[in-house]
């Protein structure tokens, strides 16, 4: 086992050819420990959603190196990687993206679908991790039913649901206001405490990334220097 | 994902879209169901028909003057008639024969008392009964005496008896037949509409010889009725019969026969080869509504691919294979279309029930037929539902996860 649960060595993004071509990451270099609770910052357009579609296996880079845990993920076909997170990955996005006119306990219970677990187990699990954001008492309310901070908190759930060993969140709290934000991050860092989750998120807002144990800053492409 | 888990996912994802799902699925219903409709009133007609044919007999032939499928017409005035030589010919000569019955009939006016009625006379040997199988209602058969003598005696079909007599018992009564007087001596059993929907049963039958002598007045036979053994080809002792009227009525090779014989069977090929023609043509017409019904389908989910391309950014970002994307729409592709077909089975099978009692023919149920019906809506649901489903599959996660 490694000592690192990710490493992001020399990766580069190219998006376009030629003229047209935009170096959306340019040769990165990342590790990221087990249990760690990491904030990515930056300006709009410096590559931070980029590098977490990478580490997520949304997106393939186009030069360098990405170990998983024990696997190298370039080496993964596209079935391969939709099982990496399927098992070890959980996301949470800027709009939510629940699953409209579908139960929070359907939603929450959606990965778990995927990963052929049996009816009751699932169920048991799914409300067990609604419990675990607060929202004991919504399972059956569809997301057109639930604020938008109780609609992160299903993402969540969602997310944490099939106990990954990484959270990755892009702006978890852009869509909410301070209040809710605060209450999403408090959530957060409490699973990364108590249960230690690794989370990678992506933001904006100093205030979000100052839950994490560390900040890494992009700038045109680049991790800058952490301070 | 487990079959079953999609299945009600697309089922549930159906139901969501009551309005848009019905009309997606309408040309797939009517496309079924007019198929049903067609099969099953097609094999009614077909049933009836044969049935109606096989009342006359099937081993039949009609021996008749006049000129046959080549001629102009059928004119069979300008041909010479038949005598009862030519009947005693096919008798002696030709093998595999139950019974030849040489016939003359026309129609007369028949009186009884104040009662009359146009009827068709029909002059026969005692052959003509077994060869048709008319039984008796009442009273006896002509005896080989009065056939041979010619005697004025009749038998009654229902139908001239009951016109004739009323419910009074005509056995033993007199019946005139222009100026000649005929006792009645017995009547038939009923048999209903020929396929070509004559009364059968409106008639009286008397002596040939009778017929010839008092009411004709000539020693014409206008119809040689055959009926064949069984287990003979009916075709064989055709040919047969061909040649023998040939050489008896001196056809010269070059020329064309002016008689005919036909065949109830053929008559019943033609038939079926006919409603076979019309089913495969109407067949065509519900295959473009199943087409038209498919391409509703792949239109529809097309559509709702696209409505639903973030939710499949978040399947595929939470673990989903490209596969079960696929299967997810193609099942719902497939569930539409066999919700559809199994509508147009139902909305077919009633409207078969409605419409074989309005057209008066037996509704025949063929589990086949619905078997391969509801078979077909599947595969059509599998067949335009491909596209959109590979669609779905092959969208990129953050692309999709984006889109607004
Ligand atoms: N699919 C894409 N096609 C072309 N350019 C892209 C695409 N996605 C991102 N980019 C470009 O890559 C750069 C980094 O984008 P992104 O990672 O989304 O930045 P951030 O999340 O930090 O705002 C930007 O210049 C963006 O315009
Ligand atoms: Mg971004």
């Amino acid at each position: 086992m490694y000592q690192d649960l990710i490493e992001l060595r020399n990766i580069t993004k190219i998006y376009g050819e030629g003229h047209a071509a935009v170096h959306a990451l340019d040769h990165i270099d990342l590790r990221i420990r087990r249990g760690e609770f990491v904030a990515m910052m930056g300006p709009s357009g410096s590559g931070k959603s980029t590098c977490l579609n990478i580490l997520g296996c949304l997106d393939s880079p186009t030069g360098g190196s990405y170990r998983f845990d024990d696997v190298q993920v370039e080496s993964l076909s596209l079935d391969q990687r939709a099982a990496l997170r399927r098992n070890f990955l959980g996301f949470i996005f800027q709009g939510f993206n629940l699953l409209n006119r579908t139960s929070a306990l359907e939603n929450v219970e959606l990965p778990l679908i995927y990963r052929r677990m049996p009816v009751r187990k699932r169920r048991e699990l799914a409300l067990k991790a609604l419990d675990d954001v607060g929202l004991a008492g919504w399972a059956e309310h569809t997301p057109g039913e639930l604020s938008g901070g109780q609609q992160q908190r299903v993402a969540i759930a969602r997310a944490l649901v099939g106990h990954p060993k990484v959270l990755l969140a892009d702006e978890p709290t852009g869509n909410l206001d301070s209040a809710r934000s605060k209450e999403v991050m408090e959530m957060l860092s409490g699973f990364n405490r108590r249960d230690g989750v690794t989370i990678v998120m992506v933001t904006h807002e100093p205030d979000m990334a100052a839950y994490a144990d560390r900040q890494i800053q992009f700038r045109d492409g680049v991790i800058e220097a952490v301070p | 994902m487990i079959l079953w888990e999609i299945y009600l996912l697309a089922q549930r994802t159906i139901l969501r879209n009551v309005l848009r799902s019905s009309l997606t699925m309408l040309g797939i219903v009517i496309g079924v169901g007019a198929v049903i409709v067609m099969v099953t009133l097609g094999s009614g007609t077909t049933a009836k028909v044969t049935q109606n044919i096989s009342k006359l007999g099937t081993d039949i032939l009609y021996v008749r003057p006049g000129l046959g499928s080549h001629g102009p017409g059928g004119l069979r005035i300008a041909s010479k008639q038949f005598e009862l030589a030519d009947a005693e010919a096919i008798q002696n000569a030709i093998a595999g024969l139950q019974a030849v019955a040489p016939t003359t009939d026309s129609n007369r006016q028949a009186i009884v008392g104040s009662a009359n009625r146009t009827t068709w006379v029909n002059g026969v040997t005692n052959a003509y009964f077994t060869a048709l199988g008319w039984t008796l209602a009442d009273g006896r058969w002509f005896s080989d005496a009065e056939q041979k003598a010619g005697k004025s005696v009749c038998l009654l079909g229902q139908t001239a008896q009951k016109e004739l007599f009323g419910s009074t018992s005509p056995i033993g009564q007199a019946l005139r037949l222009g100026k000649v007087s005929f006792k009645v001596v017995g009547t038939l059993q009923a048999k209903g509409a020929s396929t070509f929907g004559q009364d059968q049963d409106d008639v009286i039958i008397i002596p040939l010889r009778t017929m010839q002598r008092r009411i004709a007045g000539k020693a014409d036979v206008r119809n040689i009725v055959i009926a064949v053994a069984p287990g003979v080809s009916t075709q064989t002792v055709t040919a047969d019969i061909e040649r023998l009227m040939r050489v008896r009525r001196g056809i010269k090779p070059n020329q064309y026969d002016d008689f005919n014989v036909r065949d109830m069977k053929e008559l019943i090929d033609t038939f079926t080869s006919t409603t076979m023609v019309m089913t495969a043509l109407l067949s065509a017409v519900a295959g473009v509504s199943l087409l038209v019904g498919g391409i509703g389908i792949m239109n529809t989910m097309m559509v709702s691919v696209t409505e639903r391309t973030r939710e499949i950014g978040t399947r595929l970002a939470i673990g989903a294979m490209r596969e079960e994307v696929l299967l997810q729409f193609l099942v719902e592709a497939v569930v539409l279309a066999t919700f559809g077909g199994i509508l147009g089975i139902l909305l077919g099978l009633s409207a078969s029930v409605v419409g074989a009692g309005l057209i008066g023919v037996p509704f025949i149920f063929k589990p086949g037929t619905v078997a391969l019906a509801f078979f077909f809506s599947g595969a059509v649901g599998v067949a335009f539902g491909y596209l959109p489903a590979k669609k779905a599959a092959q969208l990129d996660p953050i692309e999709a996860l984006r889109y607004e």
